[in-house]
Order: C-alpha cells, then structure tokens, then sequence
C-alpha cells in the first residue's frame, strides 16, 4: 500500500491545471481522490503527477438553468443527493449519488470524478446515461462535448482524452409528465456499496401511457449501458406493472454480463431485469 | 476454594475511551526511536512452486536499501515456534519452495517504507510451479500434496472417544448410535454443510518495532501481540537469551481476534534486522498485506447428522469433518478442532461421535479467530438440530428443550469426558422467549406470509468454553512450552498501594480492546474501597508485569481478573493489620470502603487509603516488626474452564425476486455468569455478533483452483458495519460459576459463538416455503436466490 514515487501539483487554477495536464503525459487529474488513491496504492495507477484540482475556485456549484442542471468537477456526492434541483429535476441522479459509497465517501467524492473514474458498478453512470446527460471537457486546445451514451468507453476507461478535464456535467431535467428513479442491490446486500446490478430509469407518461422512456444498468457488464430494448418496449404500453415486467425482460439485450464474485451470468441477467422493472416502476409513480 | 460472589456490576464508563477516541491511543506504529528502518517482504504469487532462485543484486544497489536478507541468512533462526508442533511448521522465509500465495520469500530493510516496497517489487524470484493444494476434500482423496514428498496432506484426525488418549477413557458413542440409526421410530437427517475460511480484520493490522542494544546485548520490541510474555519466551529462545533479556511491550493493541496469538517470521526477522544492521527496525503490516501474512479462521467442510425419534429426542449427533490448516503449523492450529470438540454436543444431553481431519493445503496458515473451533461446531450442532426439528415438525425451541442438559445435572459431564461447571440452559432460553414473545413473532410471521412476504425466524443457543483449565491441559499445548516458557494458562496479577495511597495493578494479560484497565480497576477498587479513579491498571509490558500468558479464549476475567482479586485480598489482609494498629482495633472488624477503612459498626472510626499508605511505607508508624510496603501478587490456576451459554434469536425478511436479507431483529441474552462491568459485558456481546453475522451474511475468504485469494481486499472481502446491522437487544440471565471467586464466566467470543447459526436458521426458515432446507453461508442474495430457484427446480 506504497505507492511509486511521483510528483504533485495543487494547481491554483484550471489553465494551470489543463497545463499541468497537456505537459506531463503520464499525469492524472485528482478531485476527490476516493478512487484515485487507493489505485496508487495498489501501484495499479502509478501517474507521474497528481494534478490536484480540489482548490480550483468556481468549480463546485449546481447551476439550474430552467431546462438543464450543470454539475461542476467538484460537486461531492453529498451535494448532489441533497440538491433540492437535482432531486426534483434528476432525481436518478439524486438517489444514485445518495447511494454512492459511505458517509466519508459521499463528502469527499465528486459527481464528475465518479463519472470520469468509469467504474463498472458505480451508480452515478448509470443516471447520467438514463437522463441523456452531456459531458463537458477541456483541455489546453479547447473545449468538447460527449454525449454520455458515447462516455463509458469500457472498465475504467472514458471517451476523455489523458489531458481533458470533466469540468461538468449538464443534465436535462425531467419535466411535466417524466420522473426517473434508480435503485440497485449492493455488494453488501441492500443498496450498500458498489452495484451488483443496478439500474436507472427515465420515463415520460401521455395521456396514461408511456411516451417516451430510457432505462441504463450499471454492475452487470463490462460498462454502464443503456437498455434501448427495454425502452423501446415500454414506449407505448400503459405502463402497467405487466407491461413493465415484460418490457424489462429485454434489460440485458446486447450486452455481455460478467459473473463475478457476487453473481453468476444468470444472477445478474436476472437482477437487471428485477432492478430496471423497479426503477421505471418508480419512475413511473414519480411522473404521475 | 472459596465461593463468595462479589457485588461488583457497576456501569462504570472505560477509563481507556477518552483517549482512544480523540486519538491519543499509542500504537506500534506511533512510537518513533531514532535512526529506524522500515521491513518489507517479497511475497510469493504461487501458492506451490520450486524457488529456483532469487537476485536481489538489484534490490541492493538501490539507494536507500540496507539489507536484503533471504532464508540463507536467517535458517538457523527457524522455523517459527509453535505451541503443537504438528505439521510442517513456518520457516521464516521461504526455504527452497513456497507453499501459499504471499508467502514471505525475501524481506528487505531499507530507510523508509516507499524504498523498501519499490526494491522488494525488484527482487527477482525465479520460480517453477508445482500442482497446487486447495481444495480441502480433494486434500483427502487426491495424490496432490501440499507440500512436496509428504505421505499425506491429513496431519491428524481427532476423534470424540478417544481425543487425549491415557488421559481420558471415554465411551465410544458409535455403536449405539449405529444400532438407534435401526430403529423404525427414528428419523436421520444430515446435512453437508461449509464453514466457510475467513479473514481476522483488526483495524489495527500487524506491526513490530525492534530494538537490539549492542551495549547491554539484549533486545527491546513492541508488537502488536495479545502475549507479550510468550513473545518475550520466543525471541528469547531464537536468539539465545535469558527471556528477562528481552522486554516486550504491546502498547495499545486496536484488536485480535486471536490473530495476534501467534509469533510470525516478522517479529523474529525484525530483531535479526535490527541485531545485524544496528539500528532499529520496524514493520507494518498493509491492509491488504493483512490477508496473506496473518493466520486465518475457519474453514471446515462436514456433514452433520442426527438421529433421533419423531417425537424430539436426540438418539445421536455425528459430525464428520475435515478442517483446513492451511499451509503450515502455527500456535495452536491442528489444536484449534479441539476446541471445537469441547462444545460439540452444545447444551444437549446426548450421545456424540466426532470426528474431524485436519488437511494441510496450499493456503494461508488457519489458526484461533474469536471463537477458535467454537463457533464452527455450534454451527454445526444448531443448524442440523433446526433440520431436524423441521423433519419432524416440532418447534426447534422445544426440540432444544428436549434435550437440554437440566440445572440438576451441574456440573455435568460431557460426553468427551469435561466437566461443565455450573448452567441452567432452560431458564435462559425462556427468558429470551418471554423477552421477544416468541408466539407473537410466529403469528406475525403467519400473518406476513398470507401478504406474501417471507419473514424468517432462527433461533441459536450455545454454551462457551473459558479460560481454558486445569492446568494439566498444558500438556495438551495450553502453554507456553515450546517457547520456552514452561506455563500452564494460569492468570497473575499484581496491586500496588503508592505511597500516596493510590493503586497500581500490573496484569500478565493486556486488552485488544477489552477495557481490561476499567474492569480490573473495578475489581481493586471493590475490594479495597480505594476510589476507581485513583486505580491504574498498567498491561503488556514484559519488564515490569508479573508472567501472564496473554489474552484469548475469553480468560482475562476469569483468570487473571481472579488472580488480581486474589491480590487484592491479600493486600486487604496486610492492610487491616496496619489500619488495626492505627486505629487500635481488631484486624477481623476492619471494613475497606468508600476511599479507606473503619471498624465494623462505627463508620466514623476511618482512616483513609493516604493515611494507611503513608503508615505501609514508614515502618516505625506500623504494627510491631511488619514489613514495609503495600503489594501484593497472586497467581491463579482454575480447576476447571467456565462454560458461558446464551440464546440467540433473529427475525429476518428474505426478498425472494433478489435474494437479498434484511435483519429486522437480533435478540441475544447471554449467561456468562457475575458481570463486572454490564457495559463492557455487553459491548462484547455486540462485537461478537457482528463478527459471527459478518461469518453468516458477507465474509468469505475466496481461494481460486490455483491458489489465489480472490478476496485479499476489503472491497472484495465485506467486513460488518453498523450501518449493516440493526441495534441489538440484550438481556441476561446469571448463572455464577464456583471456578473462581468472583462467580465470572467470560464474554469475549460468546456472540460470535452464538450468532452465525442464528441469522442462518432465519433466513432458512424464511425461505422454507420453496422447500429449501439448508444454505451455506455467507448469505449473500446470490447463494439465497440460487437456493430459492433450485428447491423450485
Ligand atoms: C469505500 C469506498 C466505497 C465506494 N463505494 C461506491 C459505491 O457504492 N458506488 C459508486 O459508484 N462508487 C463507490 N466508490 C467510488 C467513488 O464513489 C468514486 O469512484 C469516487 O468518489 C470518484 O470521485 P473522486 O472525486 O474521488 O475521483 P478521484 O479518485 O480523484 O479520481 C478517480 C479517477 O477519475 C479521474 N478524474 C476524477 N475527476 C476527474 C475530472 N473532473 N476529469 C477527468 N478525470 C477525472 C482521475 O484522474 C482518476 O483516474 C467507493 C469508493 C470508496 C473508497
């Protein structure tokens, strides 16, 4: 649990930081350092430089827009799941961050860092996927966006380039008519610790019926993916708890589940179908 | 021996918890001495393979580095002493082949931590892997040995009958179970069932500091040990120095479980560090090193079966086992079964054949984890009686009952030839089921199945075995022998009145976390009417404590806390003489309380503890020709172990879409005799079920085919939080024991003992509507839903 030697820099800003980053290949960027330690330790993740961005100034703030939230690189966990703006316009998003990890985790960890980090079980992946999230980057040479459908790349591996920042997260809020929801069970039974299999919903009623859904799972694959069979099956239906059921049945479609410590292939196939039933179930109550 | 019971049993608040809370806890690796260097070992990835050789030529030229030492330098100084000797035991560093995964192969010294890991990760290990030894019944049947050239992988099996042959003539209980077996009014149920390995988790992790002085040849160390003394004997006997030349001291000791009950590579190594470089040496055990350089716990595969008639009664209880050791001998491994033998019929009248082999696999060394034996064989005991109870469709409180030793039969006789001391098994479980009105939690539990929910309701009992006793089970391995410290596990104690009529108690044994410095404060303080804060109590310290052999297997108490109350007596005695003279009465009419002493009948007639002190240490104030000074030190050697019980009741709620169990409800109410301390009773009590819930619902050391630990983190290996538990309710029953003179059993693994078989007998009779019967812990939703899916096949 010592890990190689390497430099750190507390960058003052964010140019100095995206410097720091664009100068030194072997650099990584540090927020919460919740995931990022412990790899150093392990000597699993040995960066030259730690580029600490934790004092960067203007970086920790919720802005609702109206139509959209914007969650900055250092938003902790715990600022997330207590937002008021997040849990009535991204409530997935809300309950994942609620359910991220334990009470020190929660106030140190960040939002974005979990993203970034790509974890194949964390929870806040699989909210931003549902929720069609935009994930803003920066570096040096300019500023992109990445869709999160086209984020989560493989196992601790993100469409961001070595030197890119995450230096936000922009949610589209659920509106009149749509709620989301997330729910998992945990590595240590309940919803504590990282997913087994979890799963976040999004759905939109008209007219009692469901206009308009997405559904993402996290724990089960080699990354957090979206469920477009299971979408595609609910849209249409009257939502009812049947057509939910049958719907959910299509969860792991397409994707290869990985048996692991904590469940076989069959296990986890049958969890995601169990944890995304009830998260559009619950989205559903939300949106009506 | 005498019986008078103390009335001791205050709720008196840790005098040990101001400081370890705000921090100020001194721990082996907060002490600093000057000029330190820091150990780390080379750690083998084969769990079996030839060493070929080992370069180190480039770990050496790294700045920094001090040594790197392989067995060639330290072969003389092995193998690692242990207390039964059965089996291959550890050499230091490996010798020619490794035999676990994170076996110590080289250990390096170097002047801090992160040099001493970057020049260990370039040593060079050429190595050729040989067949590996995992799997504990394929260690019977299969040709493969765990180490290469040996006849058999089984060292031992133990049998009930015949256990300490010469010592004990016991009946052997097989043909009569045989001949019931017959009988067409019996039922037989048996069951397979694992006890799965797991991983001792103090918080505190291992670490040793060593000192070697060239000037006054002779060594200092501090470790992170539950026996300092048996350390002191070790090193001692390595290095070839009297034991008074080394000293010993385990500081604040954040818990052991029986993990640090051993002498491993590092403690020796340290001190042949620091003797050959001159300098200090440390080591500190990584978390997650923890779990490959640490003995393990548990790890038994046996059937349990029972005979017994329709109606309730117990004909037979066999058990046939096998128990995994691991790769070497360590302290007590191959003895740590025994243990378990001790209570293998639990609290029940009946005939028993026991047998359990004991295999040597390609896998950490397993050896004493809070319970040591105990919890695995009332594992066994509790879970196939609820099997049996559900076969026959009688309440498994009443099948319990029913078979019950009586209060009249105390002290009875086991069916391994020990003597029980003192029980009333009856009393103990009615109370716990007035306490949860055990037929209100059955109709509620009717009442939610009709709603489709499926709530679980596991009942466990247990009796414990204490402060291991007479002292001829020394030469059984209960003692220090092979240290070179010829001990039985007697217990001392010593108190010391100052000068200023303050008290100092210097005890053998030393907490991991006990409280030990509250409660042994309570008792001088009882016994003497001296102020309980004017009472320090000082442990671990070879230097200046009297001999003790440690804490473990409950004992402290009732060993040693005896043995300080006995000196507690004799200071008492000297003292009234003095307080007599001083105040011109009667020795016998002198009372200790409140601060010092009076005369029976005429509280005003006192003298306090400074006055009496000052008395002690003037000799021309005293009685006539006495000897100055106030102390006292008493050894204390039971006549018997005590034997604590308990019963144990969960409610859980099993999800039967995930698999997935919540506990809504953990009643326990433990007998362990007198409690000094209420609080600190039932603080172990909570420890302990949480570790053996940790046992039932999320630990599990997981070795692949190869020998690989899966599980050598704690993101993949759960330990119990609070936040996965929900709050105890205790209650108590107090069945004094004659053992010792303050009626007190022993607490320390009671929960563990009791606990793991409960939340498994709810959860199964939560699930028992799908037809399963049985589920191999941990319970994790995975293992709850497979069962669930295959009883619907
Ligand atoms: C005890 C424990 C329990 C946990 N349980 C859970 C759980 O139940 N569920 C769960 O989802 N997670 C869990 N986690 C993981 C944790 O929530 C996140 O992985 C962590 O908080 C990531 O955020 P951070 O700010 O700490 O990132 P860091 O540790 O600082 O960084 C993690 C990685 O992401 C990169 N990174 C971080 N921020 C950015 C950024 N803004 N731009 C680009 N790259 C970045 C870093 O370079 C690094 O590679 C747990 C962690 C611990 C220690």
């Amino acid at each position: 649990m010592y890990p190689r030697s390497f430099e750190y820099v507390a960058a003052a800003s964010l140019d100095e930081a995206l410097s720091a980053l664009a100068d030194n290949p072997g650099a990584k960027v540090m927020t919460g350092g919740m995931s990022l330690i412990p790899l150093m330790k392990l000597r699993l993740f040995s960066p030259s430089l730690v580029v600490d961005i934790g004092r960067v100034p203007g970086l920790d703030a919720i802005d609702d827009s109206g139509d959209q939230l914007a969650i900055g690189a250092l938003v902790r966990h715990a600022a997330t799941a207590s937002s008021d703006a997040v849990k009535s316009g991204a409530a997935a998003l809300a309950q994942a961050a609620a359910l991220t990890g334990d009470v020190q985790v929660r106030n140190r960890g960040t939002t974005c860092g979990a993203i970034a980090h790509a974890d194949i079980a964390a929870d806040q992946t699989a909210a931003v996927l549902a929720l069609g999230a935009t994930m803003v980057a920066k570096s040096t040479s300019g500023e992109r966006e990445i869709a999160a459908a086209d984020f989560f790349v493989d196992t601790l591996t993100s469409a961001l380039e070595p030197d890119e920042i995450l230096v936000e997260v922009r949610v589209p809020k659920t509106g009149a008519g749509s709620g989301s929801a997330y729910g998992k069970l945990g590595r240590r039974g309940g919803q504590s610790d990282y997913a087994v299999a979890g799963a976040a919903a999004v759905v939109t009623m008209d007219g009692g019926n469901v206009a308009a859904a997405s559904v993402a799972l996290t724990g089960v694959g080699t990354k957090p993916t979206l469920a477009a069979g299971v979408a595609e099956a609910l849209v249409g239906t009257d939502g009812s708890a049947e057509a939910v059921a049958g719907a959910a049945g299509r969860a792991t479609e397409g994707v290869t589940v990985l048996e692991d410590l904590y469940g076989s292939e069959e296990y986890k196939s049958h969890l995601a179908q169990v944890y995304a039933a009830r998260a559009i179930n619950a989205a559903i109550a939300a949106a009506t | 021996m005498t019986t008078s019971v103390s009335a001791m049993g205050g709720i008196v608040r840790r005098k040990e918890d101001p400081a370890l809370i705000a921090g100020r806890g001194q721990y082996v690796d907060d002490i600093r001495l000057n000029g330190e260097a820091v150990m780390a070992f080379v750690r083998s990835p084969f769990a079996h393979a030839r060493i070929n050789s080992i370069d180190t030529a480039a770990a050496e030229s790294m700045p920094g580095v001090l040594a790197v030492y392989t067995i060639e330098d330290v072969r003389d100084l092995g193998p690692v002493l242990a207390q039964v000797p059965v089996g291959v035991l550890r050499p230091l560093l490996a010798d020619g082949a490794v035999h676990h995964v994170g076996e110590a192969v080289a250990a390096v010294v170097a002047e801090n931590s992160y040099v001493a890991r970057d020049a260990a990760d370039s040593v060079m290990v050429d190595y050729d892997p040989l067949p590996a030894v995992v799997d504990m019944k394929a260690a019977v049947t299969g040709t493969d040995r765990a180490h290469e050239g040996a006849e058999s992988n089984v060292l031992v099996t133990w049998f009930s009958h015949d256990w300490w042959p010469g010592v004990f003539e016991l009946e052997d209980h097989r043909p009569a179970i045989a001949e019931a077996k017959q009988r067409d009014d019996v039922v037989v149920v048996s069951q397979e069932m694992l006890n799965q390995r797991l991983i001792p988790t103090a918080i505190e992790p291992r670490a040793v500091l060593a000192d070697w002085n060239h000037g006054y040849d002779r060594v200092k160390l501090w470790s992170s040990t539950q026996m300092p003394h048996a350390l002191a004997g070790a090193v001692a006997k390595t290095f070839g120095l009297p034991s008074n030349e080394v000293h010993v001291v385990a500081p604040e000791v954040g818990g052991g479980f029986g993990a640090k009950l051993n002498i491993y590579p590092d403690e020796i190594l340290t001190v042949f560090a620091s003797k050959d470089l001159n300098r200090p040496v440390r080591w500190t055990e990584t978390r997650r090193e923890s779990a490959f350089s640490t003995i393990q716990g548990r790890g038994w595969v046996a059937t349990a079966t029972i005979t017994g008639t329709r109606d309730g009664e117990i004909l037979g209880y066999e058990l046939d086992g096998i128990a995994d050791m691991g790769a070497y001998s360590q302290n007590f491994t191959v003895a740590i079964p025994v243990l378990g033998l001790f209570v293998a019929q639990g609290q029940y009248d009946i005939p028993l054949a026991w047998q359990v082999a004991c295999v040597q696999t390609n896998t950490q060394t397993t050896d004493a984890y809070r319970g040591a034996g105990r919890p695995e064989a009332s594992y066994y005991i509790e879970r196939i009686i609820d099997m049996y109870a559900a076969e026959i469709g009688m309440d498994p409180t009443e099948v319990r009952r029913k078979n019950f030793f009586k209060k009249e039969d105390f002290p009875a006789t086991t069916a391994i030839g020990l003597t029980m001391d003192s029980g009333d098994y009856e009393t103990n479980l009615d109370t716990l089921i007035a306490d949860v009105d055990y037929a209100g939690l059955r109709s509620m539990q009717a009442a939610a199945r009709e709603e489709g929910r499926y709530i679980g309701i596991g009942v466990g009992t247990y009796v414990e075995v204490c402060g291991f006793a007479p002292s001829v089970l020394a030469e059984f391995g209960f003692g220090w022998d092979a240290y070179g410290m010829p001990t039985s596990f007697s217990g001392s104690g010593l108190v010391r009145i100052n000068p200023d009529g303050s008290a100092t108690v210097i005890i053998g044994t030393g907490p991991s976390g006990q409280g030990h410095q509250t409660t042994w404060a309570q008792v001088v303080s009882d016994r003497l009417g001296i102020d309980f804060d004017n009472v320090r109590v000082t442990h671990g310290n070879t230097a200046e404590s009297p001999t003790g052999v440690g804490t473990f297997g409950s004992r402290s108490a009732a060993v040693d806390g005896a043995a300080t109350y006995e000196a507690a007596e004799k200071v008492s005695k000297k003292a009234a003489d003095i307080v007599a003279h001083m105040l011109e009465a009667s020795a016998d009419d002198i009372r200790f309380a409140d601060g010092g002493a009076h005369v029976a009948g005429s509280p005003g007639h006192k003298v306090t503890w400074a006055e009496i002190a000052e008395v002690a240490y003037k000799p021309h104030k005293g009685p006539e020709g006495f000897e100055a000074g106030l102390e006292a030190h008493a050894v204390f050697s039971p006549g018997n172990a005590t034997w604590p019980f308990g019963s144990h009741l969960a409610v859980v709620e099993v999800d039967p879409e995930t698999g997935n169990v919540e506990i809504l409800r953990y009643v326990g109410v433990d007998d362990c005799g007198n409690r000094i301390n209420p609080m600190i009773v039932d603080g172990q009590i909570h420890g302990g079920i949480a570790q053996g819930i940790g046992q039932a619902m999320f630990e599990e050391a997981i070795y692949d085919e190869d020998g690989n630990l899966l599980t050598g983190s704690l993101i993949d290996y759960p330990i119990p939080t609070a936040g996965d538990l929900p709050a105890f309710e205790l209650g108590w029953t107090n069945t004094p024991t004659d053992v010792n003179p303050m009626g007190v059993k022993g607490i320390g693994e009671a929960g563990t003992i009791g606990s793991a078989q409960t939340i498994v007998n709810a959860v199964v009779d939560a699930v028992s509507p799908f037809g399963v019967k049985h589920i191999d812990m941990p319970l994790r939703p995975k293992r709850v839903w497979d069962a669930i899916q295959k009883a619907r096949g």
